[in-house]
């Protein structure tokens, strides 16, 4: 009763099949003919229930993430690569150095086995190019109109350097706040693909691995206060977070904020604010005013923060609350609230 | 993609802004007020989002009048809508700010879908006709709503419609006519607050032309200037608004000539005639029953009615008690001056209308201005 009993799956016109997940032959063929094509870790060739990893000092930082992105496929990455860079950068933000990713796809019965193989090579590639192996992987398969096509859940584990301290409470009144590129790419970028909203535009999804260029900025100095990557809801959110853990004000002058015209444009006519757009591959930074000019240019030699710029300073909170506000070119004053309610389709 | 930028840019010029406000504190009058209402809820966004609320005078002050199209519209009317999508018998298209509009109680669209109804956002009626050819065995409703700057395109897919004899499109007609609701709210304006002149809406104005203004600045002897929606726009609508009134003059100026001719769009202004009548009378929400300020299919295109089709009537709902949305939108109060303003009533969690749409006057001054309200109580 061995596997070669199975037909070869049929990576172009195949589809998922219930089988697929249910544990049995079908299971085992789908990883070794698809998942294992593409990831090669020692950990997975060992084939045990859980993989073991090397012996490790010092802290660890461990993050999940999960993937429900719509469109699967968007200009400049897929749900694959943004599966591997979410979670890697979350454990980036606590200054770790990514060690080893693991991963979940829930499959709906019918999705088509060829963006499957397209995805599963999107999350190689990435693994491979961020250089943290995929160790350990489950794969479930639900009825057709249970799912939307795949869903992916990723876990990543890190080591935290020693005399990193980083986080988000450690904001301080004149800290200044760094963004490591233009905000906004990656939710333009899937709501440019969206169904009856399409429109042409030559905006990519900014979706990248962070760790090296968090390196980079440690190496600097490891006096950095705070790392956050804006996905969901944005800068608006992300600082309003940390604004609300820290227990301080902040100030964004508008002026500053590197946004690319097709986003601003997209905007404009969409009604939205760049501020609540998703970002994947861009973090902000917030650290003390002394040590920001030679971080800053730290972020911009490297290739993931080449347009690196400061767009604001860290205040006193007035009274109990604790408002992120911009300053605009004429003057005046706004506050930067979290997003309300319904505004994006599936981002990420 | 990128002409867009550049025209806006232009528009937004710190330089000019800066000298334009100094022309405007020169042009004002020592010991004189000027109350000036921004009609549309574009522009009340337009003066949060720049920031130039900051920056005018003392003297100037704005009142943010009732032009956001969620604000208006009745809760009954809305009702009606959540009614028909709970009912099951049709799938329910929106733009996407009714949806966390509340109606009766705490139902709202949002809410109605996640217990099971079909309600799908639309950023424009073409997907609307869309569903409807790709559902031919379900009904399919579109709720109309909005001023004339949204009636044109309702108009096009009830004609469309007709075209393709699709049966099984029909839209639930909420259009409201802005000149009317100025004049409505110039009516009634005698004990309430006074308004010395308007900044008048733009977006309208690109279809229904500024001479449509013409007989209510006569009439009221209140200047209205039309502007668009970038910071200069407002900026020099207002400053011509207090040259105005500095000569008592009270006459209607188009400051969106880009965009705004004096007849408007004549081809929009045919479709909509062509499919649609006004009403003898419409509730408006804070203004209450205004005549002719409505409009509705005309009997030949009877059958695109959902009120006509579903037999529907509308329910009357009654504002929350405490909720002074209908003086805000008549500006005879200030939000901040509501009990629930920024308590109770928040962005997320909307009691009335004006906080539901980041147009609405409740909503514009909780997003961009609340840091300095020290007076807020937070519950």
């Amino acid at each position: 009763m061995g596997k070669h009993r199975l037909r070869p799956l049929d990576l172009r016109h195949g589809v998922v099949e219930l089988p697929h997940g249910s544990g049995g032959r079908a299971t085992a063929q789908l990883i070794d003919e698809l998942f294992m094509r593409h990831f090669r870790s020692e950990a997975l060739a060992a084939r045990h229930d859980a993989a073991t990893l090397p012996q490790t000092a010092g802290r660890l930082a461990v993050s999940t993430d999960c993937f429900v992105v719509s469109p699967l496929f968007f200009p400049g990455g897929c749900i694959g690569d943004l599966a591997v860079h979410g979670s890697l950068n979350d454990v980036a933000m606590a200054g770790a150095q990514p060690l080893a990713l693991t991963a979940g796809f829930i499959l709906e019965e019918g999705f088509p086995l060829e963006q499957l193989d397209r995805i599963a090579a999107a999350m190689a590639d990435a693994c491979a190019r961020s250089g943290v192996p995929l160790v350990s992987g489950d794969t479930k398969v639900v009825e057709r109109g249970k799912a939307d096509g795949v869903f992916i859940s990723t876990t990543c584990l890190g080591r935290i350097p020693d005399g990193v301290e980083l986080s988000p409470s450690r904001a301080r009144p004149s800290d200044v706040i760094l963004v490591s590129g233009p905000i906004g790419d990656h939710g333009i970028a899937i709501l440019s693909q969206r169904p009856g909203l399409a429109f042409d535009c030559d905006v990519k999804s900014d979706s990248a691995a962070l760790h090296t260029l968090v390196a980079t900025m440690l190496a600097v100095t490891p006096e950095l206060h705070v790392l956050r990557d804006p996905t969901r809801g944005g800068v608006a959110a992300a600082l309003n977070e940390i604004a609300d853990q820290a227990g301080v004000g902040m100030l964004l002058e508008e002026s500053a904020l590197p946004i690319r015209g097709a986003v601003r444009a997209a905007c404009e006519l969409l009604g939205l604010d760049p501020l609540h757009l998703a970002c994947e591959g861009r973090l902000l930074a917030i650290c003390p005013q002394s040590v920001a000019s030679a971080v800053l240019q730290a972020m911009q030699a490297h290739p993931q923060g080449q347009e690196a710029r400061q767009i604001g300073v860290v205040l006193s909170a007035q009274g109990p609350q604790c408002f992120v506000e911009l300053r605009t070119p004429f003057g005046g004053r706004r506050i930067i609230d979290w997003p309300a309610g319904e505004q994006l389709p599936r981002i990420c | 993609m990128l002409g867009t930028t550049q025209l806006s840019d232009d528009f937004r010029d710190p330089v000019l802004a800066e000298r334009l406000l100094t022309t405007l504190q020169q042009r004002l009058v020592p010991g004189r007020t000027y109350r000036l209402m921004e009609f549309c809820g574009g522009h009340t966004h337009a003066l949060c989002q720049s920031g130039l609320l900051d920056r005018l005078p003392a003297a100037v002050q704005m009142i943010h009048g009732p032009g956001c199209p969620v604000c208006v519209l009745p809760i009954g009317r809305l009702q009606q809508a959540i009614d028909l999508a709970v009912s099951g018998q049709v799938i329910l298209c929106s733009y996407g700010d009714m949806l966390r509009v509340p109606g009766r109680g705490r139902q709202s669209l949002l809410l109605a879908r996640s217990t099971g109804a079909d309600v799908r956002v639309v950023y424009g009626t073409a997907e609307a006709l869309q569903v409807a050819r790709e559902h031919p065995q379900r009904q399919v409703v579109f709720l109309a709503v909005g001023f004339e700057t949204t009636t044109p395109m309702s108009a096009a897919a009830v004609q469309q419609a007709h075209r393709e004899g699709l049966t099984n499109f029909s839209i639930l007609c909420n259009h409201v006519l802005t000149p009317a609701a100025l004049q409505g709210l110039l009516a009634t304006e005698e004990d309430q607050v006074r308004v010395d002149g308007f900044v008048g809406p733009g977006h309208v104005s690109t279809i229904i032309g500024s001479d449509a203004f013409a007989a209510i600045a006569r009439a009221f002897q209140k200047p209205i200037c039309i502007a668009g929606f970038e910071p200069l726009d407002l900026l020099a609508a207002i400053l011509h608004l207090v040259e105005q009134l500095n000569a008592g003059q009270g006459e209607v100026m188009n400051d969106f000539v880009r965009a705004v001719t004096p007849e408007g769009n004549r081809r929009a202004q045919a479709l909509i005639d062509e499919v649609m009548e006004l009403r003898e009378s419409f509730e408006w929400r804070g203004l209450g029953q205004i005549p002719w300020s409505a409009r509705r299919l005309r009997p030949k295109y009877a059958d695109f009615d959902a009120e006509l089709r579903f037999s529907l009537s509308t329910p009357t709902v009654a504002d929350h008690r405490a909720c002074r949305c209908p003086e805000v939108l008549r500006g005879a109060c200030r939000p901040t001056d509501c009990t629930l303003f920024g308590t109770a009533c928040t962005p997320d969690t909307p009691l009335g209308s004006c906080m539901v749409s980041p147009e609405g006057a409740c909503a514009a001054y909780y997003l961009h201005g609340r840091s300095r309200l020290p007076v807020l109580r937070h519950g």
